[in-house]
């Protein structure tokens, strides 16, 4: 037929609502790669089972909403806690033996990963779940060219929450002051009395905590089912190599990110979309191989 | 001396290599050649089911492999395929293409099954039908699909194009009004049943005011309800499959749409996928299928209410794939019956033998929960009555149109100029005789 069966006719409002979506997008990409930033930018370990910390924080919010009929609001704080819990417990039991091994701990997450996928299904089985959105989130928001969800509001106005805690407790508790100590030389820390092992169990446990976090949130938007975490993953890994490992870094990246992936989708289509993202991904990264933003901190 | 003894070796040497190398592979060939599907001391008749009980397509493919089981035991409990019981090869494949046709070799050259029954995505019986062909096996393809195939080892017992997206289409044109927005998932049989869309909404005055695809297993469906918002449709048309299926229907919801006022139909969103997704963000949508939980009719109670209290029907409902996966297995039977009655040897029968014999075999009301089908003896695809059901609130579907009469498949029905499906190969305008057409 015509051009337009690839090509968008243009329409600016409709356009502009895309860039409102493109924030949308970007917050989901934030939350997702925010525990995996943390994690590796402090210790250095590159968790290949976040995506399954994503799932599992997602089973548990199913759990408690549908077996408990615990509210939407108060499933959030207990899937950070119980992946926190589950996050401690796996850096004590696995990954404390590995810090000198850097491949290896690569390789046991990995295989932590398939374990709780196999594990969840013979639990759960492998038919899909579904977490309620409670019925205050069941709104939309239409002011002249805005269409925006409820849950997709909620989402946003969560990730700048969860940023901005983040953000507070870096750099503005003593906590974040020896995270940070920790993450820029871990020998010199140590002769200063910072226990680096226990601040990297926390950092662990944080990080696997904003995980459940992202997990419970995602129900919300998507179906649950053992092998959902793969799909975030690949989102989270993408925030982290062009963001660079802080904090800002990944919100800057998520919000590119989710920019540009919003407008290629409005232009050309969902999968055209990501062809075009992945390409600029490569290309960014022949040229800018450390991300966007490094702290001046020695590259690991 | 030397030269003597070097020719010694040299001929050793040629002996020990031929029996190493050549004498096996004669052998191998020769038994598989000679060996007999079915032997007469076998007490079990092998059949392999091939779908996904893990992955993006368990939604679906899962419910698959419960119903086989159960028509099988069933079929077992009546006696079984000429005096022997059927015993299933359950396969998981993964979702992943890869693994369909790895997994089909290991079916056919391992296990010695003598039919397969699998697939619900038209890309895993792409990935399957070349194997099958060249080992002229036997494969049973139960589920809807785009056609435009003639090959001479697969026996589909679901719609094609001409049966459910034909009606379905002026339907909702007539009903909702003509413009139409194409939401799929990205690969084959979506796009070749957006083709046939476009001409069947040709034909009543329709217009396409948009297209778009997602990635199997994708969830993000904004972007595109963003453009559905610009194009102003009438109706959504989907053929989006799996759990895409459940993340777009919720997202519909969250995004402020109303079905009465822009209702999906759909060739896919059954009551399986009503189940995962929630009878709120099924309801008011269209399904045009074969079968439906509500028909009411003698069988299909008998059908719904046996599978649901066996050990297979936790799932909780039945479903048109589920149906046609049922319907299957009674096919086999039958043609297994057909090519023993006509061949009086067990040993005699092969995988292509069942399906050249299957043409115009019926699976008759008593057995048939959709009403009686028959297999046409020209392109081996089945006779049914399509219908168009309406989700209620309740999560199963009203039925508000259903053909008088059975409707011929027709894989060739957008494509007259590739020819005509028979059964020796796709006869091609300039008098050719094409076999194995994908």
């Amino acid at each position: 037929m015509s051009i337009h069966d690839f090509w968008t006719p243009f329409s600016l409002f409709p356009f502009l609502n895309s860039l409102f979506i493109g924030i949308s997008l970007a917050s989901i990409f934030f939350i997702a790669a925010l525990g995996l930033t943390i994690i590796y930018g402090t210790m250095g370990v590159i968790n290949m089972a976040h995506g399954e910390f994503i799932m599992l924080g997602a089973y548990t919010t199913y759990v408690f909403q549908t077996f408990l009929g615990v509210p939407f609001l108060i499933c959030l704080p207990i899937a950070f806690i119980a992946l926190a819990v589950i996050g401690l417990v796996i850096e004590r039991g696995i990954i404390r033996t590995l810090y000198q091994r850097p491949l290896d701990t690569l390789l046991a997450t990995w295989g932590l990963s398939l374990i709780l996928i196999q594990g969840i299904r013979i639990i759960f089985g492998g038919e899909p779940k579904y977490v309620g959105v409670p019925s205050w989130l069941d709104f939309q928001i239409e002011a002249n060219f805005i269409h925006l969800s409820g849950v997709r509001l909620f989402i946003i106005i969560f990730a700048i929450v969860i940023g901005a805690a983040t953000w507070f407790l870096m750099y503005k508790t003593t906590m974040g002051i020896r995270v940070r100590a920790v993450m820029q030389d871990k020998e010199m820390a140590a002769s200063f009395g910072i226990d680096a092992n226990k601040i990297y169990s926390i950092t662990f446990a944080y990080g696997a905590g904003l995980a459940g976090v992202a997990g419970a949130l995602f129900g919300a938007l998507k179906t649950l089912f053992p092998d959902m975490g793969s799909g975030y993953i690949v989102e989270a890994f993408l925030v982290v190599v062009v963001g660079g490992i802080g904090l800002v870094g990944s919100m800057f990246s998520a919000g590119i990110l989710g920019e540009l992936s919003s407008i290629f989708s409005y232009f050309t289509n969902e999968t055209f979309a990501r062809f075009i993202l992945f390409t600029l991904v490569v290309v960014f990264l022949r040229f800018r191989p450390q991300g966007l933003i490094t702290d001046g901190t020695t590259r690991r | 001396m030397s030269n003597k003894r070097r020719k010694i070796l040299k001929g050793s040497a040629v002996a020990a290599s031929a029996a190493a190398l050549g004498f096996p592979s004669i052998y191998i060939k020769n038994a598989s050649a000679a060996a007999p599907w079915i032997k007469k001391k076998d007490k079990t008749i092998k059949v392999g089911l091939l779908w996904s009980q893990t992955g993006n397509l368990a939604v679906i493919e899962n419910d698959s492999t419960q119903v086989a089981l159960y028509a099988i035991d069933e079929i077992n409990a009546a006696g079984g395929v000429a005096g022997r019981m059927i015993e299933p090869v359950v396969i998981d494949a993964k979702s992943d293409i890869k693994v369909y046709s790895e997994k089909i070799s290991q079916l056919i050259l391992k296990d010695r099954v003598i039919a397969t029954f699998g697939g619900y995505t038209s890309a895993s019986r792409r990935a399957v039908a070349p194997i099958v062909m060249a080992r002229d096996h036997l494969f049973y393809y139960p589920t809807c699909y785009e056609g435009r195939e003639c090959t001479q080892n697969i026996i589909n017992t679901g719609p094609l194009a001409n049966q459910h997206s034909f009606d379905l289409i002026p339907f909702m044109a007539k009903e909702f009004g003509p413009k139409c927005y194409l939401i799929g998932s990205n690969y084959i049989w979506p796009k070749e049943s957006n083709k046939n869309a476009k001409v069947w909404l040709e034909n009543v005055g329709g217009e396409i005011v948009g297209e778009d695809y997602v990635p199997l297993g994708g969830s993000e469906f904004t972007p595109i309800f963003n453009k559905v918002r610009q194009a102003k449709p009438d109706f959504i048309f989907s053929t989006v499959v799996g759990d895409s299926d459940i993340a777009m229907h919720k997202q519909f919801l969250q995004e402020g749409f109303k079905s009465d006022k822009l209702p999906i139909a759909a060739l896919t969103t059954g009551e399986i996928e009503i189940r995962a997704m929630g009878a709120e963000a099924g309801a008011g949508h269209f399904l045009s299928a074969p079968y439906f939980q509500t028909l009411d009719n003698p069988t299909n109670h008998k059908f719904v209410d046996g599978y649901l209290s066996s050990k297979y029907g936790g799932g909780g409902v039945t479903h048109y794939n589920m149906e046609e996966t049922y319907l299957s297995l009674y096919v086999w039977k039958y043609g297994l019956e057909k090519a023993l009655a006509q061949t009086g040897n067990i040993e005699d029968i092969t995988p292509r033998m069942i399906r050249d014999v299957s043409g115009g075999i019926a699976v008759e009301d008593d057995v048939s929960p959709e009403g009686k089908v028959w297999i046409d003896p020209d392109n081996f695809n089945c006779w049914l009555k399509p219908k168009i059901g309406q989700c209620g609130s309740d999560g199963q579907f009203k039925i508000v149109k259903a053909a008088d009469e059975h409707v011929a498949p027709d894989p060739m029905s957008i494509y007259p100029e590739r020819g005509v499906c028979k059964a020796d190969g796709l006869h091609t305008p300039d008098g050719k005789i094409k076999t194995d057409v994908l």
